[in-house]
């Protein structure tokens, strides 16, 4: 029977959520127990099991166009039988409106402010998830995908598979943050997308840290002479997890 | 007045997370049809509370809205002798072996009858953990309950979806009672 007093730790554990203190003395406890770590065995391939399954229901097609139809529209929508005095009507209201709120609009709330650089790859995860806009080169293969970046770029970014830890590599893009070029290494996490955002720091300087913008998780850190941006919707504790991959590999 | 505005900020901020959405009101009610009435709703009143929405995790406020809203409706449209509350003293007890585990657990449809047959708040923080990966700090954020208690909850509910998973035929005698 497993013990008591480190059932829960042994699930934070898991999780990746124990403090270092707390991760280094369950460690401990683990390799004098044969019980916890039959449990833990037994909860990794539960997880496993429960992540390969497809279990994950995305929204429908049908979901998504009735709630873009229910949102007040950013434009009048068209109405049935309108003369053509109407429509011009229509459109010098829409075009009053449009200079109304141009003229009026606090700044504040028009003109963006310049981004943080954890925005500016907190908005470059955004637009890949556009359609069409997450990989310039769709391969599994690192051996494809670096060879790709040749001749793109003025650095070699260390493209590596990591499948077998649950990162899949599905392939690679050029993007652009704040006016420099970057490769963009794109993994798969359970049904998430991954962005690894890679530059020279010495064309955009970028410190070791995470955190959260908008329920979207960014971890950074340095690779020799590069700077490494993970950025997902997926637990930080699993860009961590990729972080650690790429430092081992 | 800058209903269109708003609109665009909504998308931007808000949509992105809506399969996270769809796929917790799923799970939660257990039937595509009702999830997509329930996370429509949901978004709406996402919608309308966007006003009172400032920077922070999008995610997570909107996974609370879809699961209170969730609530609600579950608890509109079933019978009271259904609603199964979540019991904090409830220790479900250790049973079956990691091997019929295992093949019991590569089998889609019994995972998912599994994960179906657990009471809602088991289900609940399991999706959130496994299915969406969300952090302690997000689970205990969106389920409205401490974050210490969330690592013992889920140590709870993953002892009964091994149990459900080893036990397949009785609990299936169970729910057919």
């Amino acid at each position: 029977m497993p013990c008591n007093q480190t059932q829960n730790q042994l699930h934070g554990y898991l999780d990746g959520e124990l403090d270092a203190l707390g991760a280094a003395n369950f460690e401990k406890h683990l390799e004098a127990c044969p019980d916890c770590q039959k449990v833990l065995e037994t909860e990794e391939s539960l997880r496993r099991s429960l992540q390969q399954a497809s279990l994950y229901g995305r929204a429908p097609r049908s979901l998504q166009n009735k709630i873009a139809e229910m949102l007040p529209a950013p434009r009048p929508a068209s109405v049935p039988f309108f003369g053509p005095w109407h429509w011009f009507a229509l459109a010098a209201t829409a075009l009053l409106a449009v200079l109304f709120t141009w003229q009026f609009l606090p700044p504040g709330n028009s003109s963006r402010r310049q981004p943080t650089l954890a925005a500016a790859v907190v908005d470059a995860h955004l637009r890949s998830l556009q359609p069409g806009h997450l990989e310039d080169v769709q391969s599994t293969d690192q051996h494809t995908v670096k060879p790709w970046f040749d001749g793109r770029l003025d650095f070699a970014p260390p493209v590596r598979d990591f499948a077998n830890d649950g990162f899949p590599l599905l392939g690679g893009r050029l993007d652009v943050i704040n006016g420099q070029s970057v490769a963009a290494l794109v993994y798969g996490r359970r049904k998430h997308i991954v962005n690894v955002l890679v530059w020279k720091t010495s064309a955009l300087p970028g410190n070791p840290g995470n955190g959260e913008l908008q329920g979207y998780h960014w971890v950074s850190w340095k690779m020799g002479d590069l700077t490494m941006y993970a950025v997902s919707d997926v637990a930080s504790g699993d860009l961590v997890q990729l972080r650690d991959l790429f430092a081992k590999n | 007045m800058f209903e269109g505005d708003d609109r665009a900020r909504f998308e931007a901020i808000v949509l992105p997370h809506l399969d996270a959405g769809f796929n917790l009101a799923r799970w939660l009610l257990r039937n595509r049809t009702d999830a997509e009435d329930v996370t429509q709703d949901a978004v709406m009143r996402a919608f309308r509370a966007f006003g009172t929405y400032r920077a922070g995790n999008a995610r997570a406020w909107l996974l609370q809205i879809v699961r209170n809203t969730c609530f609600t409706w579950l608890r509109q449209n079933r019978m009271a002798a259904e609603f199964m509350e979540f019991d904090e003293t409830t220790m479900p007890q250790e049973s079956g072996n990691p091997e019929t585990l295992a093949i019991a657990s590569s089998d889609r449809e019994q995972l998912t009858r599994a994960l179906e047959s657990l009471p809602e708040s088991f289900r609940e923080i399991l999706v959130l953990r496994e299915l969406e990966g969300c952090s302690y700090k997000e689970i205990a954020e969106i389920t409205s309950r401490p974050i210490g208690t969330v690592m013992s909850a889920l140590a709870r509910a993953r002892l009964q979806l091994r149990n459900s998973l080893s036990q397949p035929l009785s609990k299936e005698v169970r729910r057919a009672l």
